[in-house]
């Protein structure tokens, strides 16, 4: 059914779409490598991704050198957004793809391999997270924020009509500003293009759970979208 | 279309929200939003964070030195263990 009332890019873009959600050729920076790994995202890897893993997952250096290639800017972008410090997101790279040369071999297709590696990466993120900040002691925790940190009511809040105003600084600040758990969910699923099932997979969370966890994100950027220009202008 | 008459307030309906929009529903035609301007105003500003969102799409690349620290921790961790 059309759906005329709804702007061009639903909020569930992903749901009416087999796949991902962002075709290739979509994602500026990307080069074939990176793209090869995108591909990977697919249940079913093909014969060249099959091999290159069997061979890394028997020792061989130079396979394992070629995942790096295809992975590293996804995770490396996951790191430092998750982090907001490019030395830190360093070595959350570094650690997740030392965890992945000690683990590789225990990886058995049960779900794609980048899913998988993801998931990887997000541990680590969130071992940094509970290192530095105690009170973020578990994946539970961090996907439920405190209530102070949770979004406002919306009804009977005025209309802020933020669309076609959303400052691409304002956006990035707000989602830096995110708890922990609602910023995973935004940036698995608004910024990275994973659908709820597969973040529900990777965190180990129901698929309700992450809905209603972007759902808050979304609410709690929406705040702070609003508060925004007014802290602009008190400067 | 979603089949439902309009006995939800505000509330109600913004409590399902997160399920209508995870689902993929042609959440405009429903019915609350069909008088509820406060309702449609914060759809349509949930649609535009959604939207901006992927501008920030753009994927970084680490740098170029760090596969050969990747590389020298992992010749680390086999002499250790092979001291072992």
């Amino acid at each position: 059914m059309s759906n005329p009332g709804l702007s061009a890019q639903p909020l569930n873009p992903g749901s009416a779409a087999s796949g991902r959600k962002f075709p290739e050729g979509e994602m500026p920076g990307q080069g074939a490598e990176e793209q090869a790994g995108q591909r990977s995202l697919l249940p079913s890897p093909t014969s060249d991704e099959a091999k290159l893993l069997a061979a890394a997952q028997s020792g061989d250096h130079q396979a394992f050198a070629c995942i790096y290639s295809q992975h590293k800017r996804r995770i490396y972008s996951l790191c430092l957004r998750m982090v907001g410090s490019v030395a830190e997101a360093e070595d959350l790279t570094q650690e997740a793809f030392l965890q992945l040369h000690r683990k590789i071999a225990t990886f058995r297709g049960d779900s794609a391999f980048s899913t998988w590696l993801h998931r990887l990466a997000i541990n680590v993120v969130l071992m940094h997270l509970r290192k530095k900040n105690l009170s973020l002691v578990s994946l539970d925790e961090a996907m439920e924020p405190s209530p102070d940190e949770g979004p406002g009511r919306s009804f009977g809040a005025a209309d802020l009509n933020l669309a076609g105003s959303i400052d691409r600084l304002a956006l990035e600040h707000a989602v830096a500003d995110l708890p922990a758990g609602y910023r995973l969910i935004f940036i698995l699923h608004d910024i990275e293009g994973y659908e709820h099932n597969e973040i529900a997979s990777m965190l180990d969370c129901s698929i309700g759970n992450s809905k209603s966890q972007l759902h808050k994100a979304r609410l709690k950027l929406r705040d702070a979208l609003c508060a925004y220009p007014r802290q602009e202008e008190r400067r | 279309m979603i089949d439902c008459p309009d006995t939800l307030s505000c509330e109600q309906f913004q409590s399902q929200l997160p399920e209508l929009i995870g689902s993929g529903a042609a959440i405009a035609e429903h019915a609350h939003l069909q008088h509820c301007e406060l309702c449609k105003a914060l759809l349509a500003d949930l649609e535009a964070i959604a939207e901006a969102a992927r501008q920030l799409l753009p994927i970084v690349d680490p740098p170029e030195d760090l596969w050969e620290h990747i590389e020298s921790a992992i010749k680390g961790e086999r002499e250790s263990s092979k001291e072992e």
